[in-house]
């Protein structure tokens, strides 16, 4: 199936909570691969990758990536790509929250290898995944303050007295 | 102290073990108390800066935590500050043993935002120098996993012939480990001269070793019954972990995106995509991923033979003939993904019409792959968790990034 397909199988199980279908351009391979829909009600985001992955014409098995994004205009955004093995067919959506509500519901139960992804999402741009089973920094010290990957992140002058910049 | 060991046989019920510990504890076993190891983040076993905290009831794995970010750098902040050409040197430091396969990932998925199609020549010199960084990285995995089993041996003779390829690659662009050479669009320089002969001399004696190291380490009796039947990972659980590359090729699955997902100039080529059969053992244990390496260090020698066959020797295109003078891809992002030695490594790159990436974001197999050392570790021994470890083949580099 074709990315504008799934969108549009999508679209008639979930209605109103999917929004618009960007198709990116580029290259062939852009369009196959990345082209994403928004997701708007993302409190039902597990239930969606459940659909994905549990329809038997769609098979969702494998979550490639999961990255987060700062927007830059007081949103966050999360990415995730999908592929099925069995069909060869991808797909990608794309959720965005308000900067000082970032709660997005995990999709851990769903497929396990968003466990660390969201980790670093947390971790790096300070998104909570709601339910998520260990929602600890993976990268950073347990102790470090901020969201690096933030587009208004300053860094500390000094980390435990050690001087940071250099 | 006798009536000590008495009353604790007698008392105490068999031990209540929190997760499944299969097939590897008896039954009627008494249960001590747990004791937390630091393993790490300075230990050769931990192929780089790691620290794992293990749980331990006596010499059981209970559950291991992986502490990572001892070398993490963010070059995913220093990209944002960068132009697109810019990034290369640092997708360089992620997974030093396979710079190549980094950088080519990476122009790669520049290319296909901006639709570049590069010439034939330049693809095949990228396909040659990724295989050959494949059998180096391969080399190193090989030798290591050696190393963490007790075998010093292999390790060298692996060593001895990875040092043919860094000369080739030295000889072409002037760097041993990190070449900044891939471009988006093209190469830094043209093949050097040499480089043909040396390759062809180089698949000979190649050849020559994977046998030796056949013999000496991977039907070698020790090697193999310290490798069988420990670090098991169902396919099922691969595919939904995320396991990428000789990790999920290991559990028997058939997916390589040389084949499935073809780039490059992949498809004209004939390989075989080896996979875990549980040739000593069980399927998906350490002893497959292993194989796997060695079957794909022989298919990577096949790649290159074809490639010195069919490769364009009177093509005289200047390799730098499609680097775009000005790199600016329009809006839009691009989740682009290229076979590493440890699997898939993606890129999602967010351009906002800018000469530096928005974003960019790097899935890196070996990321993912070490996410599954809790799960497949779990009720073996303390020594054996070492072994799971480098079956995995991880490089700290790329992990932390």
């Amino acid at each position: 199936m074709t990315n504008q397909e799934i969108f549009d199988t999508l679209k008639a199980t979930y209605g109103g909570a999917i929004g618009s279908f960007h198709e990116q351009g580029g290259s062939a391979y852009m369009k196959r691969t990345s082209s994403y829909a928004d997701i708007v009600e993302y409190s039902q985001i597990a239930q969606i990758c459940q659909y994905l992955r549990d329809e038997p014409t769609l098979e969702f098995d494998n979550l490639n990536c999961l990255s987060c994004d700062d927007n830059g205009d007081k949103t966050l955004s999360v990415i995730y790509h999908m592929e099925s093995l069995k069909f060869k067919h991808h797909f990608a959506f794309k959720v965005t929250v308000p900067i000082d509500h970032p709660v997005v519901p995990t999709v851990t139960r769903v497929w396990a290898s968003a466990n660390w992804h969201e980790r670093e999402g947390w971790d790096m741009i300070g998104i909570q995944f709601h339910g998520h089973p260990d929602l600890r920094r993976i990268l950073l010290d347990d102790d470090w303050e901020g969201h690096p990957l933030r587009k208004d992140y300053k860094e500390p002058e000094f980390y435990r007295g050690m001087k940071v910049g250099y | 102290m006798s009536e000590l060991f008495n009353r604790t046989m007698t008392t105490i019920a068999p031990a209540p073990v929190k997760i499944i510990p299969a097939e590897r504890v008896e039954p009627n076993r008494i249960k001590t108390e747990e004791m937390i190891l630091n393993v790490g983040p300075q230990h050769p076993s931990t192929h780089g800066v790691l620290r794992l905290e293990a749980v331990l009831d006596g010499e059981l794995v209970i559950d291991v935590i992986p502490h990572l970010g001892y070398l993490h750098r963010c070059f995913e902040k220093h990209c944002e500050a960068m132009t697109y050409p810019q990034v290369i040197p640092y997708v360089d430091r992620m997974d030093y043993l396979a710079a190549m396969n980094s950088e080519h990932g990476y122009a790669l998925a520049v290319e296909r935002m901006m639709g570049i199609e590069v010439p034939e020549k330049v693809e095949f010199i990228r396909v040659l120098f990724a295989e050959l960084q494949r059998i180096a990285s391969h080399l190193v995995a090989v030798g290591t996993f050696g190393l963490d089993v007790g075998a010093f041996t292999p390790f060298l003779y692996c060593f001895r012939d990875r040092e043919d390829i860094l000369e080739m690659f030295e000889k072409t662009c002037g760097a041993r480990l990190l070449y900044n050479y891939i471009w988006v669009g093209g190469l830094s320089h043209d093949l050097h001269p040499d480089v043909l002969k040396m390759c062809r001399d180089f698949v000979k004696k190649n050849r020559a070793t994977h046998a030796e190291v056949n013999n000496l380490l991977t039907f070698n009796k020790i090697f193999v019954e310290r490798t069988i039947n420990i670090g098991i990972l169902k396919p099922d659980v691969a595919i939904n972990c995320g396991a990428s590359g000789p990790m999920l090729r290991g559990s028997g699955v058939k997916w390589d995106l040389r084949r499935d997902d073809p780039y490059s100039i992949y498809d004209r080529f004939e390989f075989d995509i080896p996979v875990g059969t549980g040739k000593m053992g069980t399927v998906g244990d350490c002893f497959d991923r292993h194989w796997v390496r060695m079957l794909e260090w022989e298919q990577s020698l096949n790649i290159i033979e074809q490639i010195l066959e069919q490769y364009p020797q009177d093509d005289k295109t200047d390799v730098q003939k499609a680097v775009p003078k000005r790199i600016k891809p329009a809006i839009g992002e691009i989740y682009s993904r290229t076979e590493n030695p440890r699997g898939e490594l993606g890129y999602y790159i967010s351009s906002k019409d800018g000469i530096n990436p928005a974003r960019v974001k790097v899935r890196s197999p070996a990321f993912v792959n070490l996410s599954l050392l809790p799960i497949i570790s779990r009720g073996y021994m303390m020594a054996d968790l070492i072994i799971i470890l480098g079956s995995i083949d991880i490089v700290l580099g790329e992990v932390d990034r």
